[in-house]
């Protein structure tokens, strides 16, 4: 990892694999509990391996992110400068990540779904957050005409920024008054954050393949920055569909209903769009980068699908608090975001092309491809389950609904160990090879 | 393109602001049934559920983990029901070593929660324009 201190997003894309290494491990270990409840009940239990395993697949989101936006950013403007506050974000990472998991290890939490730690170590990751902005306009200032990717990143930041400071009014009792508005603003936050760290991944994605097929002008394509504003919009009021059930202001609910409804756009285009990509594909896909750019696309459709049925209240009620919400967030934090970073890591760690024909890689990409379609199917398998547990009279106990869960659970188990398998060959390929060359 | 692109964003970003900032403001109760609970003590038990990460396997409305039940209108069954479970634990769930006082704010948090309404999903009318009510 120290060698990797001259590039700063290097660093950044090191320390996201690690992450990712202990996401994966720990994801694993958690899976275990849904067949095997006794396997460390007392010990660390599910209520520290779930937070372990959900921070460190968020971060490797965020600090993967910001080593291949530092990346893009030297490469746009042609200098690897302002390194000492890159550094000093990368240390403010550092430190609130090892505090955060001494936390979580001793059983130190007292914060919301997906932000367990104590809220103290909120503040080191807001200020990293804030010397990423200033790095970012240092950076950009001198650019006038900005390509959709500076605007998805310049977007991605400010708002991440701004919703997790929201994310965080909870500490302020008057916040706490209300349990609905209480709950409102949570899951408000907790769902336009997904949006905003998306616009970073979904920017690299598209600076990523700009550079690929080396057709400069995509990036101000006007239909790059119409997706753009249908992004930001679904971003800043598509989390409604979460509050379904909470009985809270129906324009709350039919906001959300309607702008849910322009993600349509995003699937015809997708099926438009689907033949180009094919023929592209016979030139590219031996580079692994276009190869998980064009996964991820696959997975996007996928996941669009599942959201688009989603956000119809009445479906919904079918598959909200199932096994059907855990399929989406694992099939865009997997299959969209995840795709979509490793596409980055590679092209940004090893871009040249004779590191990419192993047998190791090919097993690695293609073992987390179907490994992942089986992990989603048992996930449905158990959200049907408890979806006509739901509604049966009468009602038999959890307990039973679990055990009729079975097959799908020993599925899921299964294929997440396949998963984790492929996961950990990539990542140790990658490095290994990364450390080799340099 | 860019004076375009940024009209369009402060726009954007202004609206979201407003929506935002009503959702604060929202003075309004949102309870289906008599609110029989400690207003002071509710908003300390949230804090009493953050701090033993329920929401990891237990869910408020259909929102956590699905590794337990959905507890939103588990306070109908009473403080020992409850106690009983925190004190002795089930299947995956540990006992937890809550004093009485944290004991006494964690229900009253689920007393706040049961009176805003039920999750249950058989409990939903569903309209015309596809959208449900309770």
């Amino acid at each position: 990892m120290i060698k990797s201190y001259k590039n700063i997003g290097n660093l950044f894309l090191i320390t996201a694999l690690v992450l990712f290494l202990a996401s994966v491990i720990f994801g694993f270990l958690a899976s275990l509990l849904y067949r095997y409840p006794e396997f460390l009940k007392d010990s660390i239990g599910l209520s520290g391996l779930r937070p372990m395993h959900v921070t460190a697949a968020i971060f490797w989101i965020l600090l993967a992110a910001t080593g291949a936006i530092y990346r893009s950013l030297d490469e746009i403007t042609k200098q690897n400068n302002h390194k000492y506050l890159k550094l000093l974000h990368w240390i403010l990472w550092v430190i609130a990540l090892i505090g955060i998991y001494y936390a979580y290890f001793t059983g130190n939490f007292g914060g919301r779904e997906y932000w367990e730690y104590p809220p103290v170590f909120a503040l080191l990751i807001g200020l990293a957050w804030v010397l990423f902005l200033v790095v970012f306009i240092l950076k950009v200032r001198a650019i006038k005409k900005w390509p959709v990717y500076l605007w998805m990143w310049f977007t991605g930041i400010l708002y991440f920024l701004f919703i997790f400071i929201e994310n965080y009014l909870w500490v302020i009792p008057y916040f706490r008054e209300s349990f609905i508005k209480d709950m409102v603003i949570q899951w408000k936050a907790a769902g336009s954050i997904v949006g905003a760290y998306n616009m970073l991944v979904y920017g690299t994605a598209f600076y990523v393949m700009e550079r690929i097929s080396k057709q400069a002008n995509t990036g101000f394509n006007k239909w790059a920055f119409a997706l753009f504003f249908l992004s930001f919009f679904n971003m800043l009021f598509n989390w409604g569909h979460h509050l379904y059930l909470v009985p809270t202001n129906p324009t709350i609910h039919y906001v959300g209903y309607i702008v849910s409804m322009t993600e349509w756009v995003f699937f015809i285009k997708i099926i438009y769009t689907w033949k180009k990509q094919v023929t592209e594909a016979e030139t590219y896909l031996h580079y692994f980068p276009y190869r998980f750019i064009l996964a991820s696309n696959f997975w996007l459709f996928f996941n669009l699908t599942l959201a688009l049925f989603m956000s119809i209240p009445v479906i919904n009620l079918y598959m909200h608090g199932t096994h059907f919400i855990t399929a989406h967030a694992m099939g865009t934090t997997i299959g969209i975001n995840t795709m979509i970073l490793l596409a980055a890591v590679f092209y940004f760690l090893l871009p040249e092309e004779e590191n990419h024909h192993s047998q190791w890689l090919k097993a690695g990409f293609w073992g987390t491809q179907i490994s992942l379609l089986i992990f989603l199917i048992a996930l449905m398998g158990m959200g049907i389950t408890k979806s006509l547990w739901f509604f049966e009279e009468p009602q038999a106990p959890f307990g039973e609904m679990m055990e009729r869960s079975r097959v799908w659970i020993v599925l899921f188990i299964a294929s997440g160990t396949v998963l984790m398998g492929s996961f950990v060959i990539l990542i140790s390929k990658i490095t290994a090879t990364y450390y080799k060359r340099s | 393109m860019n004076k375009w692109v940024s009209i369009t964003f402060v726009l954007l970003s202004t609206a979201f602001l407003l929506f935002s900032w009503n959702i604060y403001r929202d003075e309004a109760v949102y309870e289906k049934k008599p609110a029989d609970y400690d207003a002071e003590m509710q908003k300390q038990g949230r804090l009493v559920w953050q701090k033993y990460n329920c929401h990891v396997c237990h869910q408020l409305y259909g929102l956590g983990g699905f590794l337990g039940p959905d507890l939103t209108n588990v306070s109908e069954k009473g403080y020992h029901y409850v106690d009983a479970f925190l004190k002795n634990g089930a299947a995956s769930m540990p006992a937890f070593n809550l004093t009485e006082e944290e004991t006494n704010q964690l229900f009253e948090f689920l007393k706040a929660s049961n009176a805003s309404g039920s999750s249950n999903p058989k409990e939903y009318r569903k309209l015309w324009n596809g959208m449900i009510e309770q």
